[in-house]
């Protein structure tokens, strides 16, 4: 298990916001939002390519440790304001989810 | 606590962009009040579900949750085009979302059958043409 903040800093994730401190246990892959709803575990590292405000609001019900928003999307205008206002851990990467997944699971597993 | 408390949240039915307000409130105070974290995760994705499809699919509504020590009761009603046929909209992967919601991320037809799979009672009530209400109660065991 790892900080989100570490997590960021391992990955070299981009910082869209920094959010309240939380620590990463798993990884979630999914844009669907109620699939994720449904499926994804709090304190996982949620990897998605859906940038609008509904992100936020899933993450804050689920419990995500943090957001990442893979293959280079940017949070929209909302998606960015409502991640500041609810502290939420949001950032951004130019890889895919398989390759991050990949690497997150390393990490979880050295733990670091 | 003793009395039951109750909230009343009008989910703007024209605003899709900020719904899950409600929903995220109910968290907060359940969190406030102590509840588990079990109940707090299972009220969060019904009552979210059932928001977002108030405003996807009815234009609104009225959500009212009741707390108790031993059962949070959610209460959604609106006015919309009602369902017309239950057991299909109860099933996975169902939806009549249109495109411009689908590319917000919904419409993956799980709403309904999460708030069902995630409540201890779970109820709809619907007329076409008159609206919907879903009734769903989660118990804290
Ligand atoms: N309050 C409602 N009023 C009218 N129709 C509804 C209502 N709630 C659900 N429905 C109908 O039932 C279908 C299935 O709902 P469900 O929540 O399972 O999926 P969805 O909202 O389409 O997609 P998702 O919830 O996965 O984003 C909807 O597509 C819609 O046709
Ligand atoms: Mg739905």
């Amino acid at each position: 298990m790892i900080s989100n903040e570490a997590l960021a800093t391992s990955l070299g994730l981009e910082i869209f916001n920094k959010g309240e401190e939380k620590n990463v246990e798993c990884g979630y892959c999914g844009d669907l939002l109620s699939w994720v709803m449904g499926k994804a575990e709090s304190g996982c590292a949620w990897m998605t390519v859906m940038n609008n405000v509904n992100v936020a609001a899933v993450a804050v019900l689920r419990d995500v440790a943090c957001i990442v928003l893979v293959e280079g999307v940017k949070p929209d205008e909302n998606l960015l304001s409502r991640a500041q206002i609810e502290d939420i851990a949001l950032y951004g990467s130019s890889e895919d989810s398989y390759t991050l997944s990949v690497k997150i699971d390393k990490l979880l597993k050295s733990g670091i | 606590m003793n009395e039951t408390l109750k909230y009343v949240y009008e989910v703007d039915g024209s605003d899709f962009m900020s719904a899950g307000v409600a929903s995220a409130d109910v968290k907060k105070n359940l969190k406030m009040l102590g509840f588990s974290g079990d109940l707090i995760k299972k009220v969060s994705i019904a009552m979210y579900e059932g928001e977002i499809n108030m405003v996807i699919h009815a234009n609104g509504g009225i959500a009212t949750v009741e707390v108790s020590d031993d059962c949070v009761s959610i209460v959604l009603a609106d006015k919309g085009p009602g369902i017309e046929d239950i057991e299909l909209a109860m099933s996975e992967g169902y939806s009549t979302a249109p495109d411009r919601i689908r590319a917000l991320g919904f419409g993956a037809g799980m709403g309904l059958p999460n708030m069902k799979k995630y409540c201890d009672e779970f109820k709809i009530e619907t007329e076409l043409g008159v609206g919907t209400t879903v009734y769903m109660k989660v118990y804290n065991s």
